[in-house]
Formats: structure tokens, sequence, C-alpha cells
């Protein structure tokens, strides 16, 4: 079908002559239905999959335990104390929202810059957008402490006649973290409708066919449907734009708009922002690479795909290096005493392994994609992105934990250590993760068939003119 | 809800016939048979296809959604309630200074007017582009035809409805074979009483007849009024482990929560091993001398005279007479059981020992209630001072006097 002569798995080459294929191997309309599909509906789950799920679910369930044991005892039980109220739970609600902006960029701002690659991960890149914001929403949900007056939250008129403080960046937080997921829910079910009616008209079960029926909300392919689906996702695109550079800007004025020493800074929404991409696009090509192996999709999401979010984590890495200097050099520059002291003390002071694990896994590792060979080695382009993401959270906990155990007043200052529930807590968190995400897995269509069909057919009718 | 799973083949009595559909073999064929359908006059039909097609909607003539225009309404919407809201409880109904910000300012506004411009406009998006085509529509006769399966995988169709006013079954085939149809259906309309099994309505209307009723549980438990505390899940701070006044405690075995002294303790300032300064008396005599830890001087008598006028004034009179306020009031209105009291210069006041006119404010005497428990000890030895210079007064001749006043009155 393809005219060009390159080796199936080396779509990396950019000959200016020929637009190198997004699609390997001699692919059609029916067999990338049945490549996408075929994966939801193996007659025989392989025990991996299951072996995999026991694990990632008993950990959830330990996730969801200790958060009954949080609720039952107290905030107590965490490491959290005066001065350092803000934690492990705030780490991780940045570090696990942080990681959901890949899906939203490559699904928002990827489709306005008609990125056709975007189309073989998006669905995938949304799916992990939404299983993070799910991990990230609870932990600022039982960090209140009286859980069960978190509906305290809403402005809704009450008997005690008060409304929250509109004023105060915590509830800018509630807002934007609650509309981010709305939007992207929404944005990757619109997406989804067509695969799911694709589900429904192939499967031979029943309950299936009940199921993806209801949800495919009867879906025929219509052109007038296909018209006000792709107007609608372009709108929604747009929208989301506007909330890829807003969530963590928002998240960031939890910090910026405090007084505490190193987070006092105007620069924080941009790197915050930039520092999302970077651990989000970590994240995608952590879990893509075997996924795509596992689940036989080479030919869709090939090495090119990766090579590419490997380049945006090597942009994105210098623009977090970039805003790492310009902290450093704006303490100084500002002759403030107190911040000063905040970065002397990030970078050499008792927690400084914290920050040059930091500025090793974030700043110097990833320049190993200046080679071509890091970014389409799929076994060494997990190594860097595995690093990333632990330098990603190491920085959450340079930001919020360093700073908070030095303030204003040195006989405030105290060091803080994780109890057990928080470390039990973060590993639950990532337990609960792959649990959602091995669901999604195997009842949902993992890649945009739709989407990728129509790249397909634009590849198709560029090559017959060739 | 499963009619696709009941008709997935061609029904042996088909209903009412729905419309015709032909299959095509690629999206340039579709295009050109659309257009010819287009031409042909036809409104009620449509295209399918696996994947959007690109120039599909111009050669059907499918005019331009209106959904950006609902969505611009709506983000208006979710922009102007964002703003009201935030004004109006933070401005106007619950006005509270914080940190020396303005109530009410754009800036630290804006990320939530944002957030709900966005909200309300995905929401609407998403509802917008569903209900504009037609959806969610479960049973529609497509369905039914097997080969329509392939639409969602990788065939296309054309679709045209039995209502259109220009359809006649035959020239409709004819019209579609023409334009290099691969093969063409009849489809029916889905059986109405297959649709949804009845169990399915039986359920629903069950449902709906029994969700009201927790939340009448709820209502009924507020407002009718119990005797029982109420439920507490969370103890929150309702309940806690501490002492609180007229109660008894959990925390003791006795359930006392006013704790007895423990056998051979004193409280701190109430050791009273110095009985001459604490009972006034040695023995069983009443002392005729000032313990040793009263100083006999001006300022405990003034001391005294003070709380002389506090405690004793108001029966006795601020010279002793016996005339103060209670008293007298007491004499006016002829009081059966009133006793007045003494003349404090009375000669059998006058000559008791000082332990003795101590013993009488601590523990009272005839209708004077005890003041131990009012006036602490050294007050009570302040005021016997007080007392001996009020009888000295009393009872003194001119001889008493000073030189000089003594020579004024004896000028007169």
């Amino acid at each position: 079908m393809s005219t060009l002569t390159l080796p199936l798995d080396d779509n990396t080459t950019n000959d200016p002559k020929h637009r190198a294929p997004l699609i390997a191997g001699d692919q059609s309309l029916e067999t990338l239905t049945d490549v996408v599909s075929g994966i939801v509906e193996q007659p025989v789950v392989p025990r991996s999959w299951y072996v995999a799920f026991a694990v990632s679910s008993a950990l959830a369930a330990m996730f969801f335990a200790l958060i009954g044991y949080l609720i039952f005892t107290g905030v107590g039980v965490w490491g959290n104390n005066s001065p350092v109220f803000w934690a492990w739970d705030i780490v991780n609600f940045v570090f696990w929202v942080g990681i959901g902006h890949a899906g939203t960029l490559i699904s928002a701002i990827l489709l306005l810059f008609r990125q056709k690659w975007r189309t073989s991960i998006n669905r995938f890149a949304e799916a992990m957008t939404i299983f993070a914001v799910i991990c990230a929403g609870v932990y600022p949900g039982v960090h209140i402490g009286r859980v069960w007056f978190a509906y305290w939250l809403a402005p809704y008129p009450n008997h005690m006649t008060l409304w929250p403080n509109f004023r105060s960046p915590l509830l800018w937080d509630v807002f934007a973290v609650s509309t981010y997921f709305t939007v992207s829910l929404v944005f990757w079910y619109l997406g989804m409708i067509p695969d799911l009616a694709t589900l429904r008209d192939r499967t031979q079960s029943p309950l299936r066919r009940a199921l993806y029926g209801l949800f495919s909300v009867g879906w025929r392919g219509s052109a007038r449907q296909w018209h006000r689906v792709e107007r609608g996702s372009l709108i929604l695109a747009s929208l989301a734009t506007g909330l890829v550079l807003s969530v963590h800007s928002v998240v960031s004025f939890d910090f910026a708009v405090s007084q505490v020493p190193g987070w006092h800074t105007t620069i924080f929404p941009p790197y915050f922002v930039a520092g999302a991409i970077f651990s989000g696009f970590a994240m995608v090509v952590t879990l893509m690479v075997p996924a795509r192996a596992y689940f036989g999709l080479k030919d869709l999401i090939t090495v090119r795909h990766l090579d590419n979010m490997n380049k945006i984590i090597l942009a994105t890495s210098c623009m977090v290096g970039y805003a790492y200097g310009v902290e450093v050099f704006i303490a100084w520059y500002s002759g403030v005493h107190y911040e000063r002291f905040a970065f002397l003390n990030r970078a050499f002071g008792p927690y400084a392994p914290y920050y040059w694990t930091m500025v090793t896994c974030n700043v110097i590792v990833p320049h190993l994609f200046w080679f071509r060979k890091w970014r389409t080695t799929p076994a060494l382009m997990v190594i860097v992105a595995v690093l990333v993401n632990v330098g990603m959270w190491m920085e959450r906990f340079v930001i919020i934990g360093i700073s908070l155990t030095r303030g204003h007043l040195p006989s405030s200052w105290r060091m803080y250590a994780p109890t057990w529930v928080d470390i039990g807590m973060f590993i639950g968190s990532f337990g609960l993760f792959m649990t959602l995400f091995l669901l999604f897995c195997r009842f949902l269509p993992m890649v945009a068939m739709a989407e990728v069909k129509t790249v397909l057919v634009h590849e198709e009718s560029h090559a017959a003119q060739h | 809800m499963t009619e696709t799973t009941k008709n997935s083949t061609t029904p042996e009595s088909p209903g009412t016939l729905a419309g015709i559909v032909a299959r095509f073999e690629t999206p340039e064929t579709l295009i050109t048979a659309s257009r010819a359908v287009r031409d042909a006059g036809f409104r009620r039909w449509d295209a399918h296809s696996p994947m959007p097609v690109h120039g599909l909607d111009e050669a059907m003539g499918i005019r331009l959604t209106i959904l950006p225009f609902i969505v611009l309404v709506a983000g208006l919407t979710g922009g102007a309630v964002g703003l009201l809201m935030q004004w109006y409880t933070n401005a106007v109904d619950y006005p509270q200074i914080i940190s020396g910000k303005p109530l009410f300012s754009l800036p630290a506004n804006i990320p939530v007017v944002f957030e709900l411009v966005v909200l309300f406009s995905a929401l609407t998006t998403f509802a917008g582009a569903l209900l504009l085509s037609g959806l969610p529509q479960w049973f529609h006769g497509l369905f039914a035809n097997r080969a329509f399966h392939r639409v969602t995988s990788d065939a296309f169709f054309i679709s045209i409805d039995a209502r259109d006013a220009k359809f006649h079954e035959n020239e409709v085939r004819r019209l579609l074979e023409s334009q290099g149809a691969v093969s063409i259906d009849s489809y029916y309309d889905p059986i109405k009483e297959r649709q949804i099994p009845t169990l399915i309505y039986w359920a629903v209307a069950i449902l709906v007849v029994l969700a009201p009723i927790p939340v009448l549980l709820i209502a009924w438990a507020r407002e009718v009024p119990s005797s029982r505390p109420r439920l507490t899940l969370f103890m929150d701070m309702d309940v806690q482990p501490k002492y609180k006044a007229q109660n008894e405690s959990p925390l003791f075995v006795d359930n006392r929560e006013e704790r007895p002294q423990v056998p051979g303790s004193v409280p701190r300032g109430r050791l009273d091993n110095d009985t001459k300064f604490v009972y006034g008396k040695e023995g069983d005599n009443w002392v005729r001398t000032f313990p040793e830890s009263v100083p006999v001087n001006l300022e405990t008598m003034q001391r005294g005279r003070e709380r002389f006028t506090i405690y004793c004034a108001p029966c006795h009179g601020q010279s002793g007479d016996g005339d103060g306020l209670v008293s007298a009031r007491a004499s006016q209105r002829m009081e059966a059981n009133w006793v007045p009291p003494v003349q404090l210069y009375a000669t059998a006041v006058r000559f008791q020992p000082v332990g003795q006119l101590f013993g009488t404010i601590s523990n009272g005497v005839r209708k004077m209630p005890a003041y131990g428990s009012q006036i602490p000890p050294a007050d009570r030895w302040a005021i016997v001072l007080y007392l001996q210079a009020l009888q000295r007064s009393q009872s003194g001749t001119v001889d008493d006097l000073p030189e000089e006043v003594r020579k004024k009155i004896a000028a007169h």
C-alpha cells in the first residue's frame, strides 16, 4: 500500500522527499479495527494480566484501607507536624496532577496544531490523565482532616450562613482541579463514542453488546454526527488548551500567593506547567513502551511516536532546568536574606540529596535524548523516563517540604520524616492508578481507531498520488 | 436498551419499511454518490462512515452546526455566574476582610470565573454535540441490518429514510445502484414491544417509587422532635473525654467528676496550724491580743475600715450604731423576726476579747450570718482592729482631744 521503502520498525528518518508514515505495516481499515478491538475481545485473557491486576488492585485496596485508618484515627498518622503541615500528601497531589497534563496536551494542543501523530496515543494518554487526576484528587480530599465535611468546600447556602472565601488560592484549586477532571472526562468520552460503537457492533456477548450499546448512545457514524462531534472536539480542544495552562498555574498559586521563602515567586505558574508536561510525557513513555509491546500495537504506536514524545521531554527538561536557574538567580538578585537562605538550604542543607537527585534526573539525564539512539530505543528511553518521574517527585518535595522545614523563624525549624502511612499511601496510589489503567486496557479501545483511520486514509491517498 | 442484541438478524416478518441502505466501497464513491442523492432532491437521508470523511459534508450539503454559538452563550453564562456568585457571596452576603484584600476585585476572582467559563462551555459542548446529532438514540432500524454493523469498522453506507417526500423504493434502489453501490438492503422500524424488556420497565418504575423514601426519612428525622440524642457518626468535638460542670464522668470508677480531697492533703494557703490567727483562740479561750502575723498599724486599720464599710456597715451602720440601711428597712417594715444589731460600742461588746470579736465575724451570732467563708482571716483581723478604733471613738472624753481643740472648746 505504501510506496515507501523504509524498514518496518524505523519511521523516524526525515527524508524531505517523503513524509514518513505514521502507521507501520500493511494496515487497512479492517486490520486496524481488528488489531485494536482484538485486545478487548480476546476470548482468553492472558494470565499475566490477572497477575498484574491482582498486584495492583491489592495495592489499591491498601490505599483505601490506609485512607480509612487515616479518617478514623486522624491526620496525625502522617508525618505532618508544625511547621511542615503540607508534606507527602500535597507532594503526591501535585505530582499526580502534573502527570495528567500530558494527556490533555496531546488531545488538545496537538489537535489544534494538527499534529497527526497524536491520534495513536491520545486515547491512552487521556485515560492516564483521568486516572492520575483521580489519584491526585484523593489527597487534598483526605488531607483536610474532617473528611465528612468536604462538602463545605462548595459554595452552597447553609444554616451557618457562611460562604467560602473566593480570594483564597486553595478554593481556586478546588474549582481548577474539579473542572479539569470533568472536562478531561467529557473530552475522553466524546472521542470514544465511535470506538465504543465499533466494539458494540463486533461483540458476540449480549452483556457486552448491551453495555457498549448503552455507552455508545446509538452511534451510527452518520455524516451529521461526525460533523457535530468533530466540531465539538475542536471546541473542547480549545477549552482544554486553556485548562492545560491554567490547572497547574492555579496549583502553583497555592504556593506562590503565600509568603514562604522559596514559594513566593512569580515564575511558579509557567515553571509548574512545564514541569507538569515534562513529568506527564515521561509517564506516558514509561507506560506506553511496555503496553505497545505487550498488546501488539507496534504498528500503530511506532518508534516515531515515541521519538516525538522524547523530543518533547527534552524540550520541557530544558525549560525546567532554565526555571531552576532563574529561581536561584532571583533569590540572589532579590537581596532578600530569607530567599537566599531558602535556596542555599535546598542545595546544601540537610535535604541536599533530594535537591541534587532532582537536578540530576530532571536537568542532566534527559540530555541523553539529544542522541538518536536513546530516543528510538525503547529500553533506553524507559530508563530516562523513569528517572524523570523520580526527579519530578523530588522537585515537588524540594519545593513543598524543604521550604516549610526552615521558614522565617529559626525557633520553629523542624525536620520532616514520613511515616509508614505516608509511604504506604504513595505506593497505594500507584496501585489505584495501575488498577484503573489495567481495566482500561481490558475493556476500552486503547487506540482511537476512528482518528487513526483518518490518518491512514490520508496517507493512502497521498501514497497513491506518488 | 438491548435492541441491537435482539434484532441482530433481519426479522422473519419485518415491520414497517424504514428506508433503504446501500454500501459503497471507498470514501470517494461515497462522496460522489452523496452528491447524486443530494442533487436528486432527497432531504431525509444520511451517509455513514467509520471515520469522518473529508469533503463529505460539502457533497451532502450539511450546513455548519450552530454548536459554537450555543457554547458561546454557555461560556458567557458560566462567566457571569462565576462573577455574580463571588460578588454576592464575598462582597454582599458575607463580607469578610481577609489580609486587607478588597471584598471584590477582578484579579482574585478571575481564576474561578475562568474555570466556570470552561466548565459550562465543555458540558454544553458535550451535550450539544450529542443532542444536535440526534443522540442518544438507542433504537434505530439500521441496527437490525447485519451488514450495516461494518460501518464502525471499514464500510461506507448511504441510508435514505422512507419518510422522505421523494421516497419510492424502486427509484431509490435504481439511483443507488447507478452510483456504484455494492449492496442495497431495506431496513425496518424497530419492533416496539422488543425495545425495552418489561422487566426493566418494572424495575425502573419500582426504583422511581422507592427513590424518595431515603429523602423523606431524612426530612422526617429533621422535622420531628425526638427525646433520644441524635445519631453521631463522627464525634467531631461534641463528645470529648473531659470534665464538664454538673456532669458525671466515666473517667473515674465512682463516676464523680468533682474529686474529693486526698486524705491528709492541704490546699495551698489553707494550712491552719496557727490557731490564734485562724480561729482567734488559744485552747478554749479567746485570745486577748492580736496574732503576731497581723501588724497593728494605720495601714491595717484603713484596710479594716474599707472591709467594714463593705461587709458590716449595711447592718451595723457606718459608726456602729446599728442603723445600717438593712436594719433601718427591717425596722421600718416591722419585721417580726428581725433582731436589731447591737451597738458595737456597747459595753458588752466593747470589753470582749479581740479573739471573740474575730470569732463573731467568722461564725456569726443570732441573726448575723458567718462571714468566715467570704472574708479572709487577715481581713477579719483588720476589721477587728478598726472596730476597736470605732468603739474608742464612741466612749472618748474631752481629755482624749488634742490640746488645741480643747482650748477652742474652752473658749466657747
